[in-house]
């Protein structure tokens, strides 16, 4: 294996990574305001099948990641009336919120099946940093939406641990009540960051149908949202070590494939399975790390907020 | 109460990860009843009804069953056609099988192997009614089974690969390790090996039908192993897509896919299914049907065949695989005729021998000259 072939290897996982990556700092996002959404899954792949029709009909493919982040976000506030309003159990709304994005976008994507896409997003070699030796061939030959999420990682890490708003919102996630006792409005706090979760979910489908494998096939995210939520705890709620796991995920997925291509002789059930052996592991771990440090969790998550229960 | 509540959380979250594996990320199993009849009949009309395991826009295996359907209906006047889709291969089946016998259909299709014994079942309690079976094996007193020579085309595809392979490697995209699946690699391997000698196939196994994200990194890959020409047997075009954004060549299956990759598609095959449906509802109106074990190839109406070639693909060149083609057709050729050895080097098929269809319908072992090792089930 030489080192051109590793680079390969790395490269492809990053973008391996970039929908979970998406999908996973929106699920952050919604978490720590406490409001748990499995529901991951039924978003990305509405997104994903939004993405695609318009970005395919208007042949511009800003506004069908654009829509896709509108279709995420309106599927996220399904959940967040159900959830904040009606205070049903989160993860009742959230399993039912992907088994209807799921049917939803099979429906929606009935005349979109083997129509080849007319916009999509391509590399893009970013001047002078794709120049530096394997760094630049792992990171910066990538398609617009892989730098897009960096940038966000970036965004995030400042609004959450330096401004008032991320104060506010991991606030909400740890302790409802003072928010509100301090006059804030808890309720707004919890429905902006879960549809917002829900906007980040919908990129991340919108990045497999228009980046990734452009076209449009039922149940593309093929349980893709699934391992975003669970990242989401490898994580610790954290934007930069959700970006960590996304990446990682993505280049064990990216290594087995490249093995089975060398004719390494592993089963390649093996080798197709290690991701998700990756994923016990770090939830097991990190399970145990966040309960010694007792850090991490929202303490609040997946509780309704009731002011008479005060 | 709050302990309790985000261990319950974490817990369920474990589960659904768990439902996620043990799936397989399979597609959606939820049958859609949306059966879509046609006009309702003048006069007596024969009820056909067709049980798909997939979705109809699969653009692939089985949009190409439907097309089947279709054609049918735009054949006979006097046929009334039916379809269910998304039938999982589970118990499921047995119920809609028997519902639709039921509902008075004469002539019930499935088209997916795992239906096989829900079938069987079926077929004995409605001695009336005719079922016909794709790629399974078992037959009754009224069921049949029918597949196409899909290895024919498959080796002629594998020509066109192997003529036009620089690096001598070709890169195969599979999804399960199925008969069906070993059989078309080891033609398209023995068809690339006619014409270059030195080819040599890399499998990458995707464990998904229809997971195009994987299908990507997979074609990535083998790309990025050496192989410059790629063929799949999965159901989406991305494996094309990724050869022409990396500049290599690809061959389609199931459906013309150059509009995907016109710079990188040389050729493809594509299976027709319509014709055979029409001759199995004749049979039975004229009552002469018998459940036979019908295995069509390319003489027998285009059941599968390739599709135009590409202005890539040089026009003595095409010649040439069009003479093959003949030839398979008028009987002078076969793909799989010996001497054939498999990966170890044990000699399969003798010389002067070709292997025979019970061979075919459960092959398990590649050919020499195909990297890669087939999945234990």
């Amino acid at each position: 294996m030489d080192l051109n072939y590793i680079i390969a290897i790395l490269a492809a996982g990053v973008v391996a990574g970039t929908p979970i990556l998406y999908a996973s700092l929106g699920e952050v996002i919604a978490e720590r305001s406490g409001i748990l959404n499995l529901g991951v899954e039924g978003m990305m792949l509405v997104g994903a099948v939004s993405a695609f029709y318009v970005g395919t009909y208007t042949d511009n493919k800003w506004l069908g990641l654009l829509v896709a982040l509108i279709a995420g976000g309106l599927m996220a506030l399904i959940h967040a009336v159900i959830t904040i309003v009606f205070r049903a159990s989160q993860v009742a709304s959230g399993l039912a919120l992907t088994i209807f994005g799921t049917g939803l976008s099979a429906y929606l994507g009935r005349g979109l099946v083997g129509i080849p896409p007319t916009s999509t997003f391509k590399a893009v070699a970013v001047p002078l940093f794709s120049q530096i030796p394997i760094i630049g061939d792992i990171f910066f030959k990538q398609d617009i939406m892989v730098y897009l999420s960096v940038i966000l990682v970036v965004i995030l890490w400042f609004v959450f641990y330096k401004t008032k708003i991320g104060l506010l919102l991991r606030a909400a996630g740890e302790n409802p009540s003072a928010v509100d006792a301090l006059g804030h409005n808890i309720f707004f706090v919890r429905y902006a960051a879960v549809i917002v979760g829900g906007m980040l979910a919908g990129a991340g489908g919108a990045y497999l149908s228009l980046a990734y494998s452009p076209s449009w096939i039922e149940n593309m995210s093929a349980g893709r949202g699934w391992i975003a939520v669970a990242l989401v705890i490898f994580a610790v709620w954290d934007p930069a070590r959700a970006l960590l796991g996304a990446w990682l995920f993505g280049i064990i997925a990216s290594l087995g494939l490249h093995l089975q291509a060398l004719g390494v002789m592993i089963p390649s059930n093996f080798l197709q399975m290690l991701p998700y052996v990756f994923t016990f592991v770090v939830l097991v771990f990190t399970t145990r790390e966040t309960k010694n440090r007792r850090s991490g969790t929202p303490a609040a998550l997946g509780i309704p907020y009731s002011r008479e229960e005060r | 109460m709050k302990k309790i509540n985000k261990i319950g959380v974490l817990t369920l979250v474990l589960a659904m990860i768990l439902s996620v594996l043990l799936s397989g990320c399979s597609q959606e199993s939820k049958p859609s009843t949306n059966e879509q009849a046609s006009k309702p009949a003048t006069e007596e009309k024969i009820k056909v009804a067709f049980v798909y395991v997939g979705p109809v826009g699969d653009f692939g295996y089985t949009y190409a069953q439907d097309q089947g359907r279709k054609y049918l209906e735009s054949q006979m006047k006097n046929v009334e056609t039916t379809f269910v889709e998304n039938v999982p291969e589970t118990a499921d089946a047995e119920r809609v099988f028997t519902d639709l016998a039921q509902k008075g259909n004469k002539i019930i299709i499935g088209t997916s192997y795992g239906y096989m014994d829900y079938m069987v079942n079926v077929s004995k309690k409605f001695p009336d009614v005719v079922f016909e079976h794709c790629s399974g094996y078992k037959t009754t007193d009224n069921l049949g089974t029918y597949f196409n020579r899909d290895y024919q085309a498959r080796y002629l595809t594998g020509m066109v690969a192997g003529k036009y392979t620089k690096s001598n490697v070709l890169g195969f995209l599979a999804p399960f390790g199925t008969p069906e699946v070993i059989r078309n690699i080891d033609a398209f391997t023995l068809g690339a090996q006619s014409i270059n000698p030195k080819v040599q196939v890399k499998v990458v196994w995707t464990n998904s039908w229809n997971d195009p994200a994987t299908e990507k990194t997979a074609a990535n890959s083998l790309i990025d192993a050496g192989a410059d020409v790629l063929a799949m047997h999965v159901d989406s075009p991305t494996f094309a897509q990724t050869a022409q954004d990396r500049g290599v060549l690809a061959v389609g299956h199931d459906s013309d896919m150059s509009k995907f990759a016109p710079n990188s598609i040389l050729v493809g095959d594509v299976s027709n299914w319509g014709p055979y449906f029409v001759q199995v509802v004749k049979e039975v109106m004229d009552k002469t049907w018998k459940p036979t074990q019908y295995f069509g190839g390319i003489k027998d109406g285009g059941i599968i065949d390739i599709t135009p070639f590409s202005d890539k693909v040089d026009k003595d060149f095409q010649a040439t695989v069009n003479a093959k083609k003949q030839d398979i057709m008028n009987g002078k050729f076969d793909p799989f005729s010996g001497p054939i050895y498999d990966q170890s080097g044990t000699l399969k098929v003798k010389d002067g021998d070709k292997a025979p269809d019970d061979v075919l319908l459960s092959i398990n072992w590649f050919v020499k000259g195909v990297s890669g090792s087939i999945p234990k089930s």
